[in-house]
């Protein structure tokens, strides 16, 4: 291997060790020794957090492995950034506003979407939780969003998902609207015209790509 | 980590006492019945009294055999890994042994099971993470009866490196059974420095050791294979009611395999178990999954131990017929109790309809049972006084544990994580996979593993010279048309 590579190969140990100390400190010594970000991003950093999503779907690694792996790109995302410059647009998927909707206190399950969302690439403003209806419009209107995210995870404060799509739609943005949450079935997603729907964190991330025309190259 | 061991305890230190002194007295004034010539030549030898048959040891001879029986042995795996750690209250499983029939997957009737499923139950206790030791759980029906307890050995181990529970069906099987054990090992000293296999011996109850069991018991003790003491008192018909009389009975029958075995050879490793049951005075049967068979195991672990003994009993195993609610409930409930009681070596995953019925689906189920059973064994850490406050402080920061490095640090070695027939999805990912109940689910996961073939695989040299033994014995017998493996 040459020194390069083996680089790229500790800054993609680092982010599947969730080591959020080293992958920042890998990427600026990337930087450093005269590797473009975008090598570094491309070479090292998406092929280390799509080993860590394929590592969970094959029940390898857990929930605390995949948020640490997420957390470690981030960190790493956030020194290449500035140095990707002119190239960080070629990078960015989309800008997404993620909260759980009004009246609903959980917020695990978007937080963890939130967090594989920008690792993936995406600019993730993560809104918290019980998020107003009108929260969420005012806030897709003030970043141009491409994507509203609404997590529900009671079956009680599920219609609020009902009431953002129409809000969203009225408001004539062109967010399109994803709903999640452990009582959110594929048929609630369409009966209230939502634009998508995943029953888990990672497929958040292919689904997301795919309302944004960004489908990860196979 | 500094954890607090979760036990369960039926008896105080006196009530242990009072019941072995009861058993002492059993044993100096009834005595037992002796059906082997040379096991009765050793008790004679030591001056054992006698009436007739029947020998009535007295406390001093008793208490020299415990004096010298090992209160640790450790069993290795077929590549010479230390496995089986008998002693203390450390808890391993391994399946119930010796089934005449195997639960057929598809139509959930039994069936009389056939050389292949004894592979494959190998090759599924060779994928179980939790069970620690495999066992010749099944009787074949396609190999001649004289030859069945030999063959059971050939086959376990070309096929998993779990350390093999066994034992024998006639007196002239445990020659080749040890030679085989020994082919492994590379010698017949290098087997008995690293055992591989434990073979039961059960006396009759009430108070008899029989030709058969005699002779195992003298066979293992002179080549230092572990015995395994399997008494099986049935409370109301073979032994008394009452719970506390029946581990009486059960520790007089144990005391006097260890006077027999140790009279044999001193020091000899020797294992504290038995199979009781609670009579079922409707039926008639040895219910397995009664709460009174799991106590009288939980208290005669307990006797062992504070006789210096390792431990064995049957608990996690269920009577039902189907793999159904009964089924998980009486095998769940075992495995909790044998791992709070600290039973050494637990045998009784797969093991159904009494002792009768083995399921590999049951077993990739129970194997889940052993694991949550084994967690809480390990009790709850206290080496960390103050990381609440620290880790509170930082989290308060961060917005939650997910994504903290203690979560990914400690996450394993805390949970028991579950394998795929546990679940623990959404009721939409269960639907969207099929909507299956956990025995679906095991069925798939045998058929996974069934169809990655042997996982352990022997040389070829040690395969023919396990072959040649085998054949050999079939020609002493004058058996043709064994099954090929």
């Amino acid at each position: 291997m040459t020194e390069r590579q083996e680089l790229f190969a500790a800054l993609s140990r680092a982010v599947l060790d969730g080591d959020d100390a080293a992958a920042p400190r890998l990427a600026a010594q990337a930087l450093d020794g005269g590797v473009s970000a975008l090598d570094a991003v491309e070479k090292a950093l998406v092929p280390a957090i799509r080993e860590a999503g394929r590592l969970f779907e094959e029940g390898e690694y857990f929930l605390p492995e995949l948020v640490t792996a997420a957390q470690a790109m981030k960190a790493a995302m956030a020194v290449l950034q500035q140095a990707l410059g002119a190239e960080a647009a070629a990078l960015a998927l989309g800008r997404v506003v993620i909260g759980t909707v009004e009246g609903d206190i959980h917020d695990i399950g978007k937080t963890l979407v939130g967090t594989l969302l920008s690792a993936a690439g995406f600019a993730v403003s993560d809104e918290g939780a019980s998020v107003s209806v009108a929260r969420f419009v005012a806030r897709a209107r003030e970043l141009d969003a491409d994507l509203v995210c609404a997590s529900a995870l009671l079956t009680t404060t599920m219609p609020k998902q009902r009431e953002l799509v129409e809000a969203v739609r009225a408001a004539g943005l062109r967010a399109k609207v994803m709903v999640g949450g452990a009582p959110v079935s594929p048929r609630w997603a369409a009966s209230i015209g939502a634009d998508g729907h995943a029953d888990n964190a990672l497929a958040a991330v292919t689904v997301a790509r795919s309302l944004v025309g960004r489908d990860a190259p196979s | 980590m500094d954890a607090v061991r979760p036990r369960l305890e039926l008896f105080s230190g006196e009530q242990v006492e009072a019941i072995v002194a009861d058993a002492l007295a059993v044993l100096a004034t009834v005595g037992v019945e002796v059906e082997n010539e040379p096991a009765r030549l050793l008790l004679r030898e030591a001056g054992i009294a006698a009436r007739g048959f029947r020998f009535v040891p007295d406390e001093n001879a008793v208490r020299a055999a415990l004096a010298t029986a090992p209160a640790r042995v450790v069993v290795y795996d077929r590549d010479g890994r230390p496995t089986l750690d008998l002693g203390g209250d450390r808890v391993h499983f391994d399946p119930g042994s010796a089934a005449l029939w195997i639960l057929d997957p598809a139509s959930s009737r039994r069936r009389p099971p056939v050389t292949t499923d004894l592979v494959h139950l190998a090759w599924v206790t060779e994928a179980c993470g939790n069970i620690a030791g495999q066992s010749t759980a099944l009787v074949p029906s396609d190999v001649p009866e004289a030859m069945g307890d030999r063959f059971r050995l050939y086959v376990a181990l070309l096929n998993s490196t779990k350390p093999v529970v066994t034992g024998t069906f006639a007196t002239d099987a445990f020659a080749v059974m040890h030679a085989m054990l020994a082919a492994v090992r590379g010698g017949a000293a290098a087997l008995a420095a690293r055992p591989l296999a434990i073979f039961d011996c059960c006396p009759t109850p009430p108070l008899k050791w029989s030709d058969l069991t005699c002779q195992a018991l003298l066979d293992c003790a002179r080549t230092g294979v572990p015995a395994e003491l399997v008494s099986m008192p049935l409370g109301g018909a073979t032994a008394p009611v009452t719970l506390r009389e029946m581990i009486v009975q059960h520790c007089a029958e144990s005391l006097s395999g260890v006077l027999l075995h140790q009279l044999a050879a001193p020091g000899a490793p020797i294992i504290w178990g038995g199979s009781p049951a609670a009579f079922d005075m409707r039926h008639g049967t040895t219910p397995m999954g009664a709460i009174e068979t799991m106590m009288v195991d939980a208290g005669n672990a307990q006797v062992g131990r504070s006789l210096g003994l390792p431990t064995h009993a049957y608990p996690g195993m269920s009577d039902a017929k189907v793999v159904d609610w009964q089924n998980g409930m009486e095998s769940g409930i075992g495995a909790v109790l044998a791992a709070l009681a600290g039973i050494n070596l637990v045998a009784g995953p797969g093991m159904m309809d009494f002792e009768s019925c083995q399921s590999l689906e049951k077993l990739v189920l129970d194997d889940q049972a052993c694991g949550m059973a084994l967690r809480l064994a390990r009790g709850v850490g206290h080496d960390s006084a103050g990381e609440a406050v620290d880790l509170l402080r930082q989290v308060v920061a961060l917005g939650g544990f997910l994504g903290h490095r203690h979560t990914r640090d400690h996450f394993r070695a805390e949970q028991f994580l579950p394998s795929k027939v546990i679940d623990r999805g959404t009721f939409e990912q269960w639907e969207a996979a099929g909507g299956r109940s956990s025995f679906e689910a095991a069925r798939e996961e045998v058929r996974t593993i069934v169809a990655r073939g042997n996982p352990a695989p022997v040389a070829d040299d040690l395969r023919a010279e396990l072959t040649a033994l085998i054949s050999a014995e079939t020609r002493r017998l004058g058996i043709v048309g064994l099954p090929p493996v």
